[in-house]
């Protein structure tokens, strides 16, 4: 009987002394005689960045004759330092993905039958020009909103700008990091970014709130985690699940979901009440100490016990020790946010005025600054000056820094406080990135132009009226990429192998539909490299360099205030600001509260979602070459728990939500890993697109199952764990 | 010179870089694997451990798919890895049958074919496919017979461990951590 590949096989131990004494069974002259084998695939490396993610590794593309063979990380790029991801590794799968879109589309059918017929270039872009300029003139440019996700979504910010609109609503925002974003530019004057400015290499000890390392793979920051971990720097785990960051821990505190607000507001009180705080650094730079000292008196660790289900001696050995490496003693501000609404900004307060006590912003082993690299800009003219957004309503989430892409949603099913007609989406599948699909669905209806310009056809490509097959990275130049990272600089994104079919790149279909629209003086170059040479000349790049090494790094600057970082705040103080003037005059509360979420009622489990190392979201889940990989479309849920229900491990399932939304099939997998009241998704699964032939119908889709959020008023991010659901067996 | 695979498992998150550069690096067919990881859950909540290790091919100093293959075609290479020569393969699977660790699979080209420790890029003095990729630097080879490697250092310090030592092949893939 064969043995399987993937089972366990026991570990035992040996030591070097065995391991050398041990001689060697073979004989030279035998081996001699034999050939080992070369199998060629090192070919010709080109230098570009990836686009996997959102975190823009340099990469080298080997191509051995016409051929992409595999990807590398680029050495000389200080996001990948010659490592590189999975999904990085892995994305010779979506070059030569046999479900690629390859021809201009146009809908045949009605939204969502995935009905099209193949047409022209020039058909597609008379088409969507020709009613652009109809929706121009019978509503107004600002009709027309672009919902986009990745760098490539630059050509058409810079478009749509030109035509007049800035309905440009990323879900990256609202249904992603806002939260945190919003909540650390109240307190710092600026968000922790994209990459996030975390020196973890250096951090004593790390604090990662929901913040799954190592399954979330962003490559720089994994690559600090484990020097963190191989360090032995004291890593406290906040996860009502047992993720690989939590098996690395000294600590998992295995939290009731929605209670991390209480835990944060403990651990601040127990810093503060025994003056465990950076007192130097606190005083030079904070402002509101002393109405913080006074609020957090009440949230004591024996009231954040009964909230979090932690015992209350743990919540302060642990709040000594994170106190005790300051300041190289970070607490992670995560980067998907939107949790629970009312608690998000909050939440993310807390987590940065934490941060604030232990002076980690701008110390080594904290919150690094870089300095980034000035870019020059090639003249274009002027953009009109467009409407404001139609996002909110007046008074509504004043704190958002990007329109909301579900503002934008109703304001195209309502028409206010203008109608929106139009919608362009590059990069992301709206249908799985929004929440409460009907609505989106609903609104989809309602339009009179839906653009999709994509690589791959998602779902919300079977709703498109016209669906424009883009060049996927590795086949096309984007608009320079800046590096802000210990080291600063700028990358060059540059095609590897031509696009299959008549794909075309991002900036060529902007360019086409710019001159079209009569937009043409916008862009002012025939070709991508051209207007690429002229912005590196404007900016004292050399363009063959770039183009050589991928990568052109600044001289050094100081990043922390150990190597002579000046550190300035850019809030209306000047401050890092504890106690927050911007949110009292707004009607909120000027330190972070609590709220508590809703209980899970009987028989149900909150839903939770996360990310596995080998996905970005639903986008990689049709790469063939990833798709084989460990099986993570399975539902996580406690193992009694699944066996009270009756459920063995990789039983077939189906959740239903609270409003009765039943999802796909999907297997279980029962582990000790999770607590009993709570399942956890990996997101991205469950494809319903037909044109998606490996995905489809893999695992189950848990944003379709995210039917109710809880808005965040301070800034209108949805929150999105707040659904329950029941497991039904199924035959 | 022997060659080993020191891999440390404290640093490794499981996230199989290493198997899609594996997979590209030697052109292994679809749904075949010279590399694998695999990841073994102890104990109860709250007190749990998670093992994560990455494998493959132990190059054992013992192995029974040398002394098993009957044509020859394993075999030991200079630095000690063990090594398929596929113009002796039959395809016969002899030593598939004693490898313990089912560490090989049957090419659709019609021999046998398993990690080779990437043996050509070792050659040119750069690390393994698996090695270069690993955003953790998890993975280490190199000559234990080398005082002053690496792979030598590490484990002399200790807290080794291979996968089925009862086995008895002795593997030069080690773990540490």
């Amino acid at each position: 009987m064969p043995l399987s590949r993937r089972r366990f096989l026991s570990l035992g131990a040996g030591t070097l002394a065995t391991a050398v004494a041990a001689k060697l069974a073979f004989s030279r002259s035998a081996a001699a005689a034999h050939p080992t084998i070369d199998p060629g695939t090192d070919g010709h490396a080109v230098s570009t960045v990836c686009e996997v993610c959102f975190w823009k590794c340099g990469v080298e593309a080997h191509v051995v004759g016409d051929r992409l063979i595999k990807i590398r990380g680029n050495p000389r790029h200080p996001l990948s330092n010659g490592k590189l991801c999975p999904r990085g590794v892995g994305a010779v799968g979506l070059a030569y993905d046999p479900d690629r879109l390859v021809k201009p589309l146009l809908r045949v059918g009605p939204r969502g039958s995935e009905e099209f017929k193949a047409v022209s270039w020039d058909e597609a872009l008379s088409y969507i020009a020709n009613k652009l300029e109809d929706l121009r003139k019978k509503y107004g440019p600002e009709s027309v909103a672009l919902f986009n996700h990745g760098s490539g979504a630059s050509w058409f910010k810079h478009l749509l700008s030109a035509y007049g609109t800035a309905n440009f609503g990323a879900p990256s925002f609202a249904q992603c990091r806002g939260p945190r974003d919003v909540a650390f530019e109240l307190t710092f004057g600026s968000d922790p970014g994209s990459p996030e400015i975390l020196d973890i290499g250096h951090s004593d000890c790390l604090v990662l709130i929901g913040s799954h390392l190592g399954e979330n793979m962003h490559n720089t920051q994994v690559q600090d985690f484990a020097d963190a971990v191989a360090r032995g720097a004291d890593l406290i785990v906040v996860d009502p699940r047992f993720s690989t960051a939590a098996s690395k821990a000294k600590t998992w505190l295995p939290i009731r979901p929605g209670t991390d607000t209480a835990l944060l507001l403990a651990w601040i009180h127990v810093i503060v009440t025994e003056q465990r705080y950076q007192r130097a650094y606190v005083e030079k730079y904070t402002s509101g100490f002393d109405e913080l000292a006074k609020a957090i008196v009440e949230y004591t660790p024996e009231w954040a016990a009964a909230e979090t289900g932690l015992d209350a001696e743990v919540i302060r050995a642990t709040a000594r020790r994170i106190a005790g490496a300051a300041p190289a003693s970070l607490v992670h501000p995560g980067r998907h946010a939107s949790w629970y609404g009312a608690d998000d900004t909050h939440r993310s307060r807390a987590i940065a005025i934490l941060n604030a006590l232990l002076g980690s912003w701008g110390h080594r082993g904290g919150f690094f600054r870089p300095s980034g690299m000035k870019l020059a800009k090639v003249p274009t003219p002027a953009y009109p000056k467009a409407k404001p957004p139609a996002d909110r309503r007046e008074g509504e989430a004043p704190f958002a820094l990007e329109p909301l892409a579900q503002g934008l949603r109703r304001a195209t099913l309502d028409g206010q406080p203008y109608p929106i007609k139009g919608w362009f989406v590059y990069g992301t599948n709206l249908i799985q990135a929004l929440p409460q699909r009907e609505e989106t669905l609903k609104a989809i209806q309602a339009l009179e132009l839906l653009v999709v310009v994509d690589v791959l056809p998602a779902e919300i490509a079977g709703y498109a009226d016209v669906v424009l097959p883009e060049a996927a990275y590795l086949e096309r130049f984007d608009d320079l990429v800046p590096i802000a990272w210990h080291k600063s600089g700028v990358a060059l994104r540059q095609p590897v192998i031509p696009p299959p079919g008549e794909a075309k790149p991002g900036w060529w279909i902007a360019r086409e539909l710019g001159q079209r629209l009569g937009l043409g003086a916008y862009f002012p170059w025939t070709d991508v490299e051209g207007y690429l040479k002229e912005r590196c000349k404007l900016s004292g790049i050399d363009y063959a360099t770039l183009a050589r090494d991928g990568v052109v790094l600044a001289p050094d600057k100081p990043t922390v205030v150990e190597d002579g970082l000046a550190l300035t705040f850019a809030t209306e103080s000047g401050k890092i600001e504890l106690y927050s003037e911007k949110l009292a005059k707004a009607g909120f509360s000027p330190l972070p509260k609590y709220e508590r979420p809703d209980g899970v009622p009987a028989g149900y489990f909150r839903l939770l979602y996360g990310r596995a190392p080998a996905h970005t979201f639903g986008r990689t889940t049709n790469n063939r070459l990833l798709g084989e990989l460990a099986h993570n479309d399975r539902v996580w849920i406690n193992a009694k728990v699944a066996k009270d229900l009756g459920l063995a491990d990789g039983a077939t399932v189906r959740l239903v939500n609270q409003d009765g939304i039943k999802s796909a099939p999907v297997q279980i997998k029962a582990t000790e890993r999770i607590r009993g009241d709570c399942v956890y998704m990996v997101h991205g699964w469950g494809h319903t697109a037909k044109g998606l032939r490996y995905a489809k119908g893999r695992g189950a889709d848990d944003a379709e199952l995210v039917s109710r959020v809880k808005v965040d008023p301070v800034m209108g991010g949805t929150g999105m764990r707040v659904n329950f659901v029941t497991l039904q067996k199924e035959a | 010179m022997r060659r080993v695979m020191v891999i440390d498992m404290k640093r490794c998150v499981g996230c199989e870089a290493c198997v899609v550069a594996c997979k590209t690096e030697n052109r292994v067919p679809d749904g075949a694997y010279r590399d694998w990881v695999v990841q073994e859950t102890k104990g109860e909540l709250p007190t749990l451990e998670l093992l994560i290790r990455s494998q493959r091919c132990n190059h054992c100093t013992n192995a029974p798919c040398v002394t098993n293959c009957p044509t020859g075609a394993s075999f030991f290479h200079v630095d000690g890895t063990v090594q398929i020569d596929r113009d002796r393969c039959t395809g016969c699977r002899a030593c598939m049958a004693s490898c313990p660790y089912d560490a090989r699979y049957v090419h659709p080209d019609g021999f046998v074919d398993k990690c080779t420790l990437c043996v050509h890029r070792l050659a040119k003095g750069k690390p393994t496919a698996c090695e270069e990729v690993c955003p953790t630097s998890a993975i280490l080879t190199g000559d234990l017979d080398d005082p002053t490697s690496l792979v030598h250092l590490r484990l002399k310090r200790g807290d080794v461990s291979v996968v089925d030592p009862e086995a008895g092949t002795k593997p030069n893939v080690f773990y540490v951590g």
